[in-house]
Order: C-alpha cells, then structure tokens, then sequence
C-alpha cells in the first residue's frame, strides 16, 4: 500500500469528530461543585465544550438549544480519584485485567496510558452513573512502585487521555512493608534508595554508565526524576498515623516531593499535621472497621475531622467493589453523619465537591474538571433528583460539551429481559 | 492498603463473594418427619444456644410511619411491644397503655429488625488476617461436616457495626463458596456475647452452604483435583447426594458428621443455600434438587436471576443479591442494577444481601438503590415491599419467618427506629432494638457495643 493510500486508510478509518454542542439548561437546581450549597433556578451555559457560565439569574443567548431542568437537577461530571477504569473488561480475568504486572521487571516505568481502553464496559457503566473524568491508577506488582496513573475522561470518543504520566504510585505500610522485603523499614529504605538513585541518574544524564550497584533499572530511575523536582506528584498509599508521620516526614530529606496520600483510614488522627504540610488526601470514607493492624482506628468521621482541620479530602479509590457510581452514595452517607451525635460528616456542598472539584483538585485539574465554573470542561450532569440520594440517576451526561449515548451491555441486557416472552422467538433474537 | 485482590489468587475477598447456600423451610415439615430423624434431627441439640433476650422496657413507638416488612404500611403509626414481643402495631387511634415508656417517633420511620442471609462476619472477620480467616475448609470440594458456628469469633468488630450502623438484628453466617458443599451455615442474634452459643439463634434451622460455577471448579481444578469443570461439579454433587441417600436409608451404625448434614437436607429439615450466579446454571441445580428430592431454599449472588424469574418463582426458590455488583468474575459479567425489580415483576421472591462487612452496615442503601433502577423502567415497588426484601423475605428463607422480621403480634420484637427513611441515604438507625431490648441508641454514646478486640485501641468507642 503506497503512503497515500495508506494515509486514506487511516483518514477513513478514523471515527468522525464529535463536535461539541452549544446548550443550555435552565430552570434547574445547580450546584456548582465549589463546595457551595445548590441554587435554585438555576442555569448552566456551555458552549465549546466549555462552561460559559453558572448560576441564577442567567440569560441564555438566542439560537442556543435549551434544555428544560424543572424539577432535575445540575452537576459537574463526577471526578474519580484513583480508579482502576479501562484497566479490566473483568477484573478476575487476568488476561483482560491490566492493573498490575507482578512479572514485570519495570515498576517505577509502568505507564497505564497505551492501555486505557475508551471501549472498556465499566468506563461506559460509570459514565452512565455520572462520572466524567477520573484518575486511573496502576495497582503495585512485586514493587512497591506501581507505576504512572493518568487523567482520562469518560467520553465515547477514542481520545481517552486527558492528562498521562499525572503522577507516580507507591505503596507503603503494611503492603509496601511485604513488598519491599518483609517490613516497613525495607519499604522506605527501598523507597529513599530509588529516590537517591533516580537523582543520581539525572544527573549523570541518560546515556552515562551508571554504578554497578544500582537496583533501579534505567527506565525506572528515569521515570522517578519529576518525581524527584515535583513536577510528577508522588501518591502514597498509607493507612495508618504513624505511617501518615513517616511520609510527611520524607518532605525534610527530599523536600520537592509533591505528597498526595491514598488510604489514611487513620487520618484523623494525625489531622493537623497533614493539613500544615498542606498534603491533599485521597480516602475511602465508609471504611470504619479495623480491616488490618494499620486501620484500627478506622471510622466514617475521619473525612469530616480531616477536613474540619483543614486538610484537602477527597473521596476515592474506587477499585473492585468499590465501584466509581457509588460515588453519591458515599457522599450521601458523610451528610447523613452530621445528624449523628458525635459524628463528624459534610455539608451537602463539601460532600458533593469531595466528588467532583476535590479531586480534580487533587488531580492537577483545579478550575478544569469537577466544577461548573466559566472556561471549566463542559462535563455535566443533569439528574432526575438530589444527585446524592440513592433514588436519583443521571438523565443526560455530557462530556467536554458532547452528549454521551446511554448505552451499556447492561442496558441491552436490561432491555432483553424486561418480559421473559419468547412465544415467537427466543431471546437471542431480542436485540 | 490497594490491592487488586483477583490478581493476588484467592483473597480473602474473593472467598467472601465465592459463598452461596440453599435453604428449605423447616416449618413445611410434617413433625412425624422430625421425629422419625436419628441424627439430623439432633442437630439443634448439640452446641446449643445459650441466647437470653436481655431485659426490656414496655415500649410504645407513636407517630412513626411504620413499615411492617411484609408490605404494609402506616403513617402516623404506634408500635407497641413488652417482654419481648410486638404487642400491636396500628395506626394514631392504637391506644397507648398504662405503663409504656412512649416514644415521639414522629418524622421517624420503623422496620422491623434488618436480617442478613449471607455473612461471614465472624468467620472472615475483621481484622481480615490468615490467623482469624476460618471461612472456607478449602481441603477437599465437599465438606457438609464442618458447621461454620466452629470459625465464628464473637469478638469480630464488625457485629457492632453491622448493628449501629445498620440496624442487623439476625444474620446468617455461612461458609465460604470455595467448596460444592461448604458445610452448615448458623443463624445469629446480632447480640454480642462471651460465646457463639449465646448468639445462636433459638430454633433457628440450619441450612447447608453450597456452590456452584467457577469458584469450585477453579479451587480444585487449580490443585489437579476434580472438580476442574462444572460438569466435575455436578458428578461431585450427585454422588454426594447418592451416597447421602444411602445413608438415610441404612441402619446409622457408624455416624457420619457430613452425611448427617446431608440427610437433614434430604428430610427437609436443613435449608439449602446455594451460590449461584448464572440463570443456565441455577436451572440445572433445581433440576439437581428434583432428582434426589431436596429444596433450594435461595440461590444467593444470583446476578442472573433477572433471566429466569418466572422458573424461580414457579420453584418457590428467593434470590439473594446484591443491588448492583457485576463485572468482578466472568459469571458476573451479565449482573444489572434492575435484577431485584425484575425478579420482583415476575412475582420472585427477592432478598438484599450483604456477603460484605461494609454492605451489611447499608443492606437498606442497596435496597433503595434496586428499587430505584426498577422505577427507571417502569417498575414502580413500593417502600413497603423493598423493606420487605432486606426483613421478612431474609427470615423467611433463612426458616426464621414464622419468629421475626415483620412487625405482627406475638413475634420477637425486633425493631429499628431510624431517624428518616431508611431508603434514603440521609437516614441512619436511631435505636434499635432486640427481643424488646434496647441495644443501641444514638444518643446514648454507651449504649452501643465495644468488642474485646477494640478496646485500649485508637479510636475506642466512638461513633463509626
């Protein structure tokens, strides 16, 4: 095939671009995603695939395609933090699951961006619940470096990336404590020695001869130097105080580290140190049982004391069972905690922002994803209810302002069998 | 800790969502039947519970809507129960008697206690490590002689939470799923005590855990052993049923723990509880059942249910699920959030289980959830009903229905008084109550249990 034709190939075989739509929806209760309690008649603006606007008292401009919101409701795009989306068609099928690599020489290196799958069924089960954008992180092999997470968003178009190589995953406590050799000291004497090695390789630059005892390949030592100067924030999966101290503490001996904690079930003990060294926090908020020796003082308030003192909390880590569209529900039950006597929960505004802005936050994408503020990424939500109750679905997603399908295997299936007729024909001929 | 658990062999995760159990209704059998039993019927005696409702307050709920569990309704409502029962539940014209501590309720909501068919608290508890997981005897695929009462801690931290947070009062703890027949399952007072005896549910039959599809066939079949396939796992079965008829009907000269187990079932008098996730798969179990004469109590997981509704509901058999897990094993790949309202339509019966120390904390969550999935294609249950599926439909499948999980004269006054809807997210319980005794209220920061296991720990006693 000549070049030319090759190139037609590949022009034809191209999907369409899906040009954003200019809409707008009105008359709707909005909630900006900033953290701010929802507005009543309320409008949203987008154009461009991006957010022109939000709020009450909004005139749409003329020739504009209106969606009527009476009695719905209007989001942000919810923003996953730490997901393991388009890495698993089924999460026990190793073949299909590319979360971890246990026979992988590489750890530090791994980057889960060519293997984001756009197509994948649970990106378009979460998009239909609501959820936009996510970080998608790799989960640890036989390191206790996982490897580089991206920002994707959820839209059914190829261009899965929104941001690659966003930041770099180490696993410390008790699971990095195993990895590492057999115990915490192994851990963050492997994690300080990866460190001094991948400084040492970017100084000597790419193609020096490095020191024969180096344990990092060269890949790895070069893929830990933005992390090193900052630029490639550092996630740090941790449970437990002592271990939350440990981390904050690595900041004195390398203090460009861009600290981002995942876990910290125990976070709010240590509270007011997370929040003075001003490292966000990424957690799962109903853990409140002593799952493991580093977790024993796990409860459904540590979300709300975290954030009580000021540290940046967002709700995430949505692997497995934990799937991204329950997102709400977990929101949902941080409100319902602050009718509790001793409880500490959220506000209805902070727990919705601890789904979309917060972690976008988090994310590196501040004023980007997450919240329906002007020039921000047209990801919105329109919902048939209080977006937080477990009654209450997503009617319409859109995506960097593009209307998104809603059609999933488990739509179709739902459809199929909605009757059990098959007089005529059977089932299969059901589609 | 992040861990991809199905990347790590058989977590303790995943023997958690391997479980399944069948169950049958002891009150169906004919008591001539009972009595004619050598060894099964024994099995109440051994090990017995040693359970005593603890002391209770004549009390009077007034102005609560009340939600019965068997599908009834009222607003406005007066629930009155002493020494242990539910005395008379009825609308704002139910008088209040002499000698009742009276209760504004009003803006609240009442439902019986919540019941979990499917646990492992206790058997994988928390914290989860090796030293404390005695869930699945994964030595050999058919052990109908392990009873799952012998793993169970009482000090599991997840009892109390399952209580405060989720209004449990009765759960049943079964084996893990790794095995066809994992062994007996054991139905629990949610009540903390020194000793697994004094949880025993009183009267409670027992049922027998089973398993079908890819969780035996992948434990053995791992190990070279049969079964590696689920033809294995059907000839495993069926030659374990043959043998346990011969049993029956032999002179029970020499005692066989697994074979006793599988005679009660045989005799009607244990229930069969039976993991099972996909509806071609369920099918070929009922027609096991019809072939050596036993009932399917539940099929439990049964994410596929929704395919087969109207044979489930011509079997008599409920599905135990989830509200929406799918996509984690190949034979969960077709699960959807409408499984429970489908299921509801064909006229099924439906339960919410928890199979998760976390779900059972929400069983009503998920409940609400499935129910809302329903409306979006036009399947509009009512609140009532949905209460039902995570009370009266748990005890009923678990033998348990004629003593507890609906709100009717006479029964065990198992009640939950929640601070709103329990179908709403912002709704959590308030006091709850069991066999007429106060075990947990809100307000009350010591009237909640604390495990020998927390305390001295960060984190004692507070509100989880």
């Amino acid at each position: 095939m000549s070049r030319r034709l090759l190139l037609a190939a590949l022009l034809a075989a191209a999907p369409a671009p899906v040009l954003a739509q200019d809409f707008a929806i009105t008359n709707a209760t909005v909630a900006i995603g900033d953290g701010a309690e929802p507005l009543h008649n309320g409008t949203v603006l987008v154009r461009g695939g991006r957010v022109v606007v939000a709020g009450a008292g909004i005139a749409v401009p003329a020739g504009i395609e209106t969606v009527d919101g009476t009695g719905k409701w209007v989001t942000p795009g919810l923003f996953s933090a730490v997901t393991d989306l388009g890495l698993w068609d089924i999460e026990a099928l190793d073949e299909s699951n590319d979360t971890s690599a246990d026979a992988s020489p590489f750890n530090a290196a791994l980057d889960v961006a060519p293997a984001l799958n756009p197509a994948s069924e649970h990106i378009a089960v979460s998009r239909e619940g609501g959820v936009t954008r996510a970080t998608v992180a790799p989960v640890h092999g036989k390191s206790i470096f996982a490897g580089q997470g991206a920002v994707i968003d959820l839209g059914t178009d190829p261009q899965i990336l929104t941001r690659p190589r966003a930041f770099q995953y180490v696993e410390l406590g008790e699971a990095g404590g195993r990895l590492a050799g057999g115990s915490r000291v192994a851990a963050y004497t492997a994690l300080r020695n990866a460190l001094r090695e991948a400084s040492e390789a970017a100084r000597l630059g790419a193609t020096a001869q490095r020191q024969s005892d180096v344990l990092l390949t060269r890949a790895d030592a070069a893929a830990l130097a933005p992390v090193l100067d900052g630029t490639q924030p550092l996630y740090v999966g941790v449970e437990r105080a002592a271990d939350i101290r440990s981390v904050l503490a690595l900041k004195t001996e390398f203090p460009k580290l861009n600290l981002v904690i995942v876990g910290a079930t125990e976070g709010w003990l240590v509270a007011p140190e997370i929040a003075a060294a001003g490292v966000p926090v990424v957690t799962m908020p109903m853990r409140d049982l002593p799952a493991n020796f580093e977790s024993l003082a796990a409860t459904m308030s540590n979300t709300g004391r975290m954030k009580k003192a000021g540290v940046k909390v967002a709700i995430g880590m949505f692997s497995g069972h934990n799937q991204p569209r329950y997102a709400p529900q977990q929101a949902g039950n941080l409100v319902a905690l602050t009718k509790m006597p001793g409880a500490v929960g959220l506000s209805w505004g902070e727990a919705l922002a601890a789904i979309t802005s917060v972690p976008a936050e988090i994310s590196g994408l501040g004023g980007k994803a997450g919240v329906l503020a002007p020039g921000a990424f047209g990801d919105v939500v329109l919902w048939d209810g209080d977006p937080l109750e477990l009654a209450s679905a997503p009617v319409e997603v859109w995506i960097d302002g593009v209307r998104q399908p809603a059609n999933s295997r488990q739509s179709r299936l739902r459809a199929r069998y909605r009757d059990l007729d098959e007089a005529y024909l059977p089932k299969a001929y059901d589609w | 800790m992040r861990v991809s658990p199905w990347k790590q062999g058989l977590g303790r995760g995943l023997t958690c969502s391997l479980m399944l159990g069948a169950t049958l209704a002891l009150t169906a059998q004919p008591a001539d039947a009972r009595k004619k039993d050598r060894k099964a019927a024994s099995a109440e005696a051994p090990y017995a519970s040693t359970y005593k409702p603890y002391p209770g307050r004549p009390t009077a709920l007034v102005g609560a809507v009340v939600y019965d569990g068997r599908g009834g309704r009222i607003d406005n409502g007066v629930v009155l129960f002493r020494d242990g029962k539910v005395v008379a539940v009825g609308g704002a014209d139910l008088a209040v008697p002499d000698g009742y501590d009276r209760v504004d309720a009003a803006g609240k909501f009442v439902t019986p206690g919540v019941i979990d068919i499917h646990s492992h608290l206790g058997v994988y508890p928390s914290p989860a490590i090796d030293a404390l997981s005695d869930g699945n005897e994964m030595t050999k695929p058919v052990t109908p002689h392990v009873w799952a009462e012998h793993s169970v801690w009482p000090q599991d931290p997840g009892f109390s939470r399952a209580l405060v947070n989720g209004g449990v009062t009765t759960l049943q703890i079964l084996p893990g799923s790794a095995n066809l027949m994992g062994g007996r399952a054991v139905t629990l007072r949610n009540v903390p005590s020194r000793t697994v005896q004094g949880m025993k549910f009183p009267g409670a039959p027992y049922s027998l855990k089973m398993a079908c599809g890819e969780n035996p066939k992948r434990v053995y079949g791992g190990k070279g052993q049969e079964p590696s396939t689920r033809m294995g796992n059907f000839a495993v079965n069926r030659q374990a049923w043959i043998d346990a008829q011969k049993y029956m009907d032999g002179d029970h000269a020499e005692r066989n723990l697994g074979k006793d187990t599988l005679e009660g079932v045989l005799k009607g008098e244990i229930l069969v509880q039976n993991h099972c996730y996909r509806a071609d798969e369920m099918a070929q179990v009922l027609d096991m059942a019809k072939e050596f004469g036993y009932k399917v109590t539940a099929f439990h997981h049964a994410v596929e249910a929704y395919k087969i509704g109207d044979l489930l509901k011509a079997n008599d058999v409920c599905s135990a699920i989830w509200a929406d897990w799918y996509g984690f094993k190949m034979e969960a790949y077709d699960g959807i959030p409408e499984n429970a309202a489908l299921l509801a339509n064909q006229g099924a019966c439906v339960v919410i289980h928890s199979d998760d120390e976390n779900g059972i904390q929400r069983l009503n969550q998920a409940a609400s959830r499935a129910q809302a999935a329903g409306r979006r294609i036009g399947i509009d249950i009512p609140d009532a009903q949905v209460v039902g599926w995570f009370t009266y439909n748990a005890a009923k499948a678990m033998g348990i229905g004629e003593k507890t999980g609906s709100l009717e004269d006479g029964k065990m006054a198992d009640v939950v008084l929640w601070n709103g809807n329990p179908l709403s997210v912002y709704s959590r319980p308030d006091k709850v109550w069991m066999d007429g005794a106060l075990m947990y209220d809100a307000a009350d920061p010591k009237r909640k249990p604390v495990s020998d296991f927390e305390l001295g720990q960060p984190g004692e006693g507070d509100v989880k």
